[in-house]
């Protein structure tokens, strides 16, 4: 789950990170309150979960808290990469002296999570550690053992050999960092940039909060805690009308499990296809033989009739569809049968002829010959593993494009 | 031989009253499986399918009178890290983590755990592992009767972050006249007990193993440490390849999975692209088709092999 800028602002403010003065304002009138209550020059900062916020008018300068207002008032209605912002950020004009990087984020590979430090933040840290890896210290932490605050200090004394006050007054702050990313399942835990500033105190001017989706539940008291809407939109792109559609299904029913996808997907074959690697797996074959799948889908552990069917209706009424592709790769827990009565279903109740609209349906394993029986009825021909994922996708092409033509 | 699983190998099933755990046990014995007791919590004195049900893994390995190999793992993602490390702590040396959505954290913490104490943990989110004819341990392959016609005994040891195309690859393999020594789902999560790199050792040993199929997928760096393992063992060890999600790398996919600063870990972010162009570097073809999987297998064996000596 991707954290907004304030909401991330207030996870590092609750972890002990020293943060300036700031306010979120859903309107003009409290983006002017919170530019008084700060005092003197503000920045005005859309809140969207996307990136391009400068380029895009969504970032502005305020002399006065008159002036916050009304920027506040033109950003709030002002979208950006489709998306609206939830509110604004009112942030001082800091003094900045110097600009790091910290951030705490996985490394799978080591199956740890690493810290990242760097005294040359505030820019793109892939491009740093590329031009000037001896400016990034890095270092592991163990899963287990308690985050001690002399790793932190490890890694930021190996960033470009920083010393003095900088390296103590950083060390707690990057400690803490690691602490919150391990206590709140941060997938990535990011402070750039981490600023001094004249004073020579250090705040986290920037922050960047992933939290793991699988683990949004056992945070929900802290996330209230800390105000983060749950019911906010956090996705990267709207949900489309089929996505939507298909969530709903599967939610209705806690027997298996039935995804689709269609962002990017523009085609006239529809896909019913399953399980995760089955899936990807097919949907390659599919475009690798010249074949436009309308979406992508996935089913799995088991689904009952009625959610099949839901999925094979979705797919049907998308626009441009002409047959659709019933394929998995061998199944031992998901049912062929109840995989074809529900495929079945969907053409009838769409007033479909099964044989027409079933370009093909190749999913070997478990209950296969009832399942073949079943499709036999409605002249639907049944292949089984001795037709291979690529043929098969290939099959399904090759009748929704001859169709087309005649 | 086979790698991690024997004739006598013995394991618990945790979490065994579950919907799921009672038809993996069911398949597990028919298939000949060793499962000598069950775990959940409140329910000890039940049976399944003829299988003690206990209280706790100690209980279990009490009742068995002797140490219990392995233990496969499918409660609900809340319990499971408990669940591993009670089996870990009750010195079970393999344990299988079915369980999927698991938060990274205890899958991390359940990882190190076993490296601390010398166990080993497949998955999560997998269907455990399979050495055919002798041990079936996980849902792997599914009733008995489909696993032994998906997989038969054989010379190559298959790899898979997918559990479904674990099956379907193994029984490609199989309808070639290959078959299988050991096929293991190794999970798909983005931290895993097991990645390719570190069986690999294990297929190096093993006398039937000739050879080896992965299945993979765009993001994680699993590949890049198979191919630096394999240059630092010197392995010879043929290896084929399958990615699936190609499509993924398309512009208007981007930005839906993948992304962020933790490229920065590890270098620039794996995309299918990238890892193919890796492994055919490093010598391991990648194949576009499952179907040509068994033949590429065939050509990396006659190329590999003395003239005569694997009898192929």
């Amino acid at each position: 789950m991707r954290f907004y800028e304030y909401e991330s602002r207030r996870i590092v403010e609750q972890a002990g990170i020293p943060v300036t003065e700031y306010g979120f304002a859903k309107t003009g009138t409290e983006a002017r309150e919170a530019a008084g209550r700060i005092g003197g020059p503000t920045v005005i900062k859309s809140q969207v979960l996307t990136g391009g916020r400068m380029k895009a008018g969504g970032v502005k300068f305020a002399d006065t808290p008159e002036e916050a207002e009304a920027h506040a008032e033109q950003i709030l209605k002002l979208e950006i990469g489709g998306h609206m912002p939830v509110g604004v950020l009112v942030d001082p004009k800091a003094e900045v002296e110097h600009e790091y990087y910290a951030a705490v984020l996985w490394d799978g590979r080591a199956k740890r999570p690493m810290m990242l430090f760097s005294d040359m933040g505030g820019i793109d840290i892939e491009q740093v550690a590329e031009d000037h890896p001896d400016h990034v210290g890095r270092g592991h932490l163990s899963n287990l053992h308690p985050i001690p605050d002399f790793r932190a200090k490890e890694v930021i004394a190996a960033a470009g050999g920083l010393t003095g006050r900088e390296l103590t007054r950083a060390t707690p702050i990057l400690a803490s960092l690691a602490r919150l990313q391990r206590d709140y399942d941060m997938t990535l835990a990011e402070i750039n940039p981490l600023a001094r500033l004249s004073d020579g105190s250090f705040v986290a001017l920037d922050a960047h909060m992933e939290m793991e989706d699988e683990a949004v539940g056992r945070h929900q008291r802290v996330l209230t805690e800390i105000g983060v809407e749950l019911d906010q939109p956090r996705e990267l792109y709207e949900p489309s009308d089929f996505e939507r559609n298909v969530k709903a299904i599967d939610d209705a029913d806690h027997r298996g499990v039935i995804q689709g996808k269609d962002h990017g997907f523009v085609g006239d074959l529809g896909l019913v296809i399953g399980a995760g690697g089955g899936s990807l797996t097919l949907t390659d074959a599919v475009r690798s033989q010249g074949g436009k799948p309308a979406n992508y889908a996935e089913i799995g552990g088991n689904p009952s009739v009625a959610k099949s069917k839901g999925l094979a209706m979705e797919v049907l009424k998308k626009d441009g569809v002409e047959k659709i592709a019933v394929m998995m790769s061998i199944v031992s827990n998901t049912r062929v049968d109840i995989v074809a009565r529900g495929v079945i279903a969907a053409c009838l109740e769409m007033g479909r002829d099964p044989a027409e609209t079933i370009a093909v349906f190749r999913i070997p394993g478990a209950w296969e010959e009832e399942g073949a029986k079943i499709l036999g009825k409605y002249g639907v021909e049944f292949r089984d593993r001795g037709t291979s994922m690529w043929e098969a996708a290939g099959e399904a092409v090759e009748k929704v494009q001859g169709g087309a033509g005649s | 031989m086979s790698i991690l699983l024997n004739k006598d190998f013995t394991f618990i099933v945790q979490g065994i009253t579950g919907r799921e755990a009672v038809n993996l046990t069911r398949e597990c014995l028919d298939y000949g499986s060793k499962v000598v007791g069950g775990v959940t919590p409140g329910r000890k004195g039940r049976e399944v399918h003829g299988v003690s049900v206990f209280d706790t893994v100690a209980q279990a390995i009490e009742n068995h009178g002797s140490p219990i190999d392995g233990s496969v793992v499918t409660v609900p993602p809340a319990f499971t890290k408990d669940a591993v490390f009670e089996a870990i702590e009750n010195g079970i040396g393999l344990i299988v983590v079915v369980t999927e959505r698991i938060p990274r954290l205890d899958v991390a913490q359940m990882v190190e755990l076993a490296d601390e104490r010398g166990a080993r943990i497949v998955g999560p989110n997998c269907l455990g592992l399979i050495a055919p004819g002798v041990c079936k341990m996980g849902g792997i392959g599914g009733p008995a009767k489909d696993a032994a016609k998906a997989y038969s005994p054989g010379s190559v040891g298959v790899m898979s972050r997918s559990g479904g195309m674990t099956t379907e690859i193994s029984s490609t393999l199989t309808a070639a006249g290959l078959g299988v020594s050991t096929a293991v789902s190794i999970g798909g999560d983005a931290i895993i007990g097991s990645t390719y790199a570190e069986l690999m050792p294990l297929f190096e040993a093993d006398d039937q193993t000739q050879a080896i199929v992965i299945y993979t997928e765009p993001g994680g760096r699993m590949e890049a440490e198979l191919v630096d393992w394999r240059s630092e063992a010197g392995s010879e060890l043929p290896i084929v390849a399958f990615m699936a999600g190609k499509f993924m790398d398309d512009e208007e996919m981007k930005g839906m999975s993948f992304g962020h600063a933790g490229t920065i870990v590890e270098g620039a972010e794996d995309s299918a692209t990238q890892k193919i162009a890796r492994l055919q570097d490093a010598g391991i073809p990648v194949v576009e088709r499952i179907d040509e999987i068994p033949g590429a297998v065939k050509v990396k064996l006659a190329v590999g092999a003395p003239a005569g000596a694997r009898g192929m």
